[in-house]
């Protein structure tokens, strides 16, 4: 007994150590990142971003905050640029937190599109941040995320 | 229906922004589901759109599992020359579909 409470108090002060770290890395993360999130979106995100600060603004996701039907949710993504030769967006990205793979979506674009604004639809596996990336011109990155609740998630677990 | 679907006016005045829409048909099979004996479906997705016209990209776009069945895409171009704006779809297993719409510009 006396070597199980000691092996039990032995894992809380590794559990406490433990969540000690990640809250900082967490909080370090935040403030480099703007959002916090789970690992595998950090290193999707990386991926398109690398090391460059992301800040808030400029972008709007636009989706619904209650889906019914997570098969099928439109959305649109509209950044705030005149897409001119000198400053436009160079690419959107869009990430969804819980599903599987957390990439949803990455469109290059210029200043022949005229205006930074894509429409499509994605599917939700649960109710989740989904957030948007503009990479502009000038290298800055913005982004904008939205808390969307699913009633019905897309079936993953559906057997064909 | 078709294997794609594209929506471009048929008509515009040089430099007026204008809406394009596009559609391919497509399962969009993400490779995270099983049969009944466990079998995993294996993926198979369009991975790559592109739109061009009047010799340039408008727009690029690497699609992921997440995206629908029959993915739908809408964005803008900017109205240059009369001519024709080209669609392409590329995917897994070969998958390659093009649809060219004409434009009159003025």
């Amino acid at each position: 007994m006396a070597a199980d409470s000691d092996t039990r108090g032995a894992r809380r002060g590794f559990l406490i150590t433990a969540s000690q770290v990640a809250g900082g890395v967490g909080l370090a993360a935040l403030t480099d990142r703007a959002w916090a999130t789970s690992d595998s979106m950090q290193s999707a995100m990386r991926q398109v971003t690398g090391e460059a600060a992301v800040r808030r603004g400029r972008v709007k996701l636009d989706m619904p905050p209650l889906v019914e039907n997570g098969n099928s949710v439109e959305f649109s993504v509209t950044v705030d640029s005149p897409m001119s030769a000198t400053d436009h967006v160079r690419a959107i990205h869009v990430f969804a937190e819980k599903n599987p793979l957390p990439n949803v979506i990455s469109v290059y674009l210029g200043p022949r599109a005229g205006r930074a604004r894509i429409t499509t639809r994605t599917r939700l596996a649960d109710s989740q941040k989904v957030y948007a990336i503009a990479e502009l011109s000038d290298g800055s990155y913005w982004s904008d995320a939205v808390d969307v609740i699913v009633t019905l998630a897309a079936c993953l677990e559906e057997l064909v | 229906m078709a294997e794609a679907i594209v929506s471009v006016p048929a008509t515009a005045r040089r430099g007026e922004i204008i809406e394009l829409k596009a559609l391919v048909r497509h399962p969009m099979e993400t490779g995270f589901r099983y049969t009944q004996r466990g079998e995993r479906v294996p993926r198979n997705i369009v991975t790559q759109f592109v739109c061009s016209y009047d010799g340039a990209e408008i727009l690029r776009a690497t699609l992921h599992p997440a995206i629908t069945a029959n993915p739908l895409l809408v964005f803008n171009a900017v109205a240059t020359v009369s001519g024709e704006i080209e669609f392409r779809w590329t995917g897994d297993n070969g998958f390659s579909v093009s649809e060219i719409a004409t434009i009159v510009v003025n």
